[in-house]
């Protein structure tokens, strides 16, 4: 008896982590279509160290399979492959890594896409609308198996990560 | 139920099949062949209706026949006696039963003969002189156009809108650009998977001028259903015309509501994704829009290309198509208007 209701516990479980990977937030609402985002309201640039976001923002994307695979597609599209080479780096540092300078809280990539950085980033704000680039946030962060692995692709036809070599951030650098 | 219900029932199904039948119009029909490959197929079709008609009315008459014919003394006689026929009627039945076997065997056989031999007709109307190839890029959910030529100053990209010239072969040469779509405009060909990373091919040819449409036939996403295309066949001096109007560049805006509009296109997301030759726009990821008010429809011809229906797209694109990929991206009415009147400018 004890079995059984073991097993429909886990399964209900698992039910409830699957709820929200499928959402498709297919009509954003209006404040998530503004092409100007200032979730993480930082006003000082400060390379070279580890940065926390002054304010917490959580990606509103996180944890959805659709909103990443949209990022991933996004990706192409706004050519951040010329760059960044699905997260290898080229042009542009490899977003599969360890350390970030400009920090990798999601608030903080959230600001780097918006306001861009020195030595080539460009500033994306005021030019697509929030929401993409939320949805940018989500795909950069799944490269680092940042994402829950309910809600990221199992198989990939570009880089991918896998559980052996996901890079785990030292301790005490952010989360 | 009564025998006046059910003949009502009957009544109304058969109207309903009939109005089913009506519901495609002649733009997109089966059995409205406007070209060889469609004309060999539509023989079949109905050669295999007529054939298969013909079988279901005579085994239709002879059930009805058997249920109603009256049953010679089986009140009198115990009821096993009558499961043994004499041996006279026993060998007639074998030789019936046998007969109407080999006879099946036979007319599956005609079927399967008939339907070989229009294969191989189709398949000779492939690899013909002098063709136009056309390559057809199935996305979720529009399609990509793009006239094939030696020459690259003749390579014409466009979108959900084929013109052919009339009596000359075309080899649309398909593929996919992210999950499996079908190729189908049935009044030209049967349908043509467009599979990712793989190229088909299907030869049309339309021999009388005609619009047709065509329609994705695999199911491929939210929008599946919101994915089609027209095929203009035109005559050869006709086609050339079009064809000669769509190569040039876009028209330049000529006032200033014009330059206001093409400015509003040039600063907003828009220019990420679709392209405008003639201008810096040159994404590749939507439609091309060089002479997007030549084409009859929007949002792969959801809606009639009208002004009023491209205000409400581009203001809500997810409201009339839920799950495309095109933006919705906050734009102020002052911005809006001239965008419209430039798009719609583009001839």
């Amino acid at each position: 008896m004890r079995i059984i209701s073991g097993v429909i516990c886990c399964c209900s479980l698992m039910l409830i982590s699957s709820c929200q990977r499928e959402h498709r937030d297919i009509r954003p609402s209006p404040a998530r279509l503004a092409i100007y985002g200032d979730a993480a309201r930082e006003d000082l640039i400060r390379p070279g160290g580890p940065v926390r976001p002054e304010a917490i923002v959580t990606n509103p994307y996180n944890a959805s399979a659709y909103d990443i695979s949209e990022g991933s597609r996004l990706f192409d599209w706004y050519n951040c492959s010329g760059c960044h080479a699905h997260g290898g780096g080229g042009i542009g540092p490899p977003l599969i890594k360890k350390y970030w300078v400009y920090g990798g809280e999601p608030a903080n990539l959230f600001d780097t896409i918006v306001k861009g950085r020195p030595n080539g980033m460009p500033s994306w704000g005021g030019r697509i609308p929030e929401y993409q680039i939320w949805e940018l946030v989500a795909y950069v962060r799944s490269m680092n198996g940042e994402q829950p692995r309910s809600a990221t692709a199992s198989r990939q036809d570009i880089i991918q990560t896998n559980p052996q070599n996901v890079l785990q951030r030292p301790p005490g650098v952010t989360k | 139920m009564s025998g006046k219900h059910q003949s009502l029932n009957i009544a109304a199904l058969c109207f309903a099949a009939l109005t089913l039948t009506s519901c495609a119009g002649r733009q997109q029909s089966v059995v409205n062949p406007a070209g060889p490959q469609s004309g060999q197929i539509a023989t079949l079709w109905w050669f295999f209706l007529a054939l298969l008609s013909a079988i279901f009315i005579i085994v239709m008459v002879l059930t009805a026949l058997t249920l109603t014919r009256r049953h010679r003394g089986i009140e009198q006689e115990p009821l096993e006696a009558t499961h043994l026929p004499p041996p006279q009627t026993e060998a007639g039945l074998t030789r019936v039963v046998t007969a109407a076997t080999i006879l099946s065997i036979v007319i599956l056989f005609v079927l399967l003969v008939t339907s070989i031999i229009t294969g191989k007709n189709l398949s000779e109307l492939q690899d013909r002189k002098n063709p136009m190839v056309i390559e057809v890029t199935g996305q979720q959910w529009w399609w990509q156009i793009r006239y094939q030529n030696s020459d690259p100053q003749q390579v014409l990209v466009t979108a959900n809108e084929i013109h052919i010239p009339v009596g000359r072969p075309v080899m649309i040469r398909g593929t996919s650009h992210d999950v499996i779509h079908s190729f189908w405009v049935p009044n030209l060909h049967g349908k043509r998977d467009l599979i990712p990373s793989r190229v088909t091919t299907e030869w049309i040819q339309a021999d009388r001028p005609g619009v047709y449409r065509g329609q994705c036939a695999e199911f491929c996403g939210l929008q599946h259903a919101h994915m089609s295309l027209w095929v203009v066949a035109e005559p050869p001096d006709k086609f050339k015309t079009w064809f000669d109007g769509q190569l040039k560049p876009s028209a330049a805006p000529g006032t200033a509501v014009l330059q206001r509009g093409q400015q509003v296109f040039m600063n907003h997301a828009c220019i990420f994704c679709h392209a405008i030759r003639g201008t810096s726009a040159s994404g590749q990821n939507a439609p091309d829009l060089t002479h997007f008010a030549s084409r009859r429809g929007i949002a792969a011809n959801t809606l009639p290309n009208t002004m009023g229906n491209l205000g409400g797209w581009i203001t809500n694109p997810q409201n009339i198509k839920p799950g495309n990929h095109m933006a919705t991206i906050a734009m102020n009415p002052p911005d809006l208007q001239p965008l419209l009147q430039y798009l719609e400018s583009l001839k």
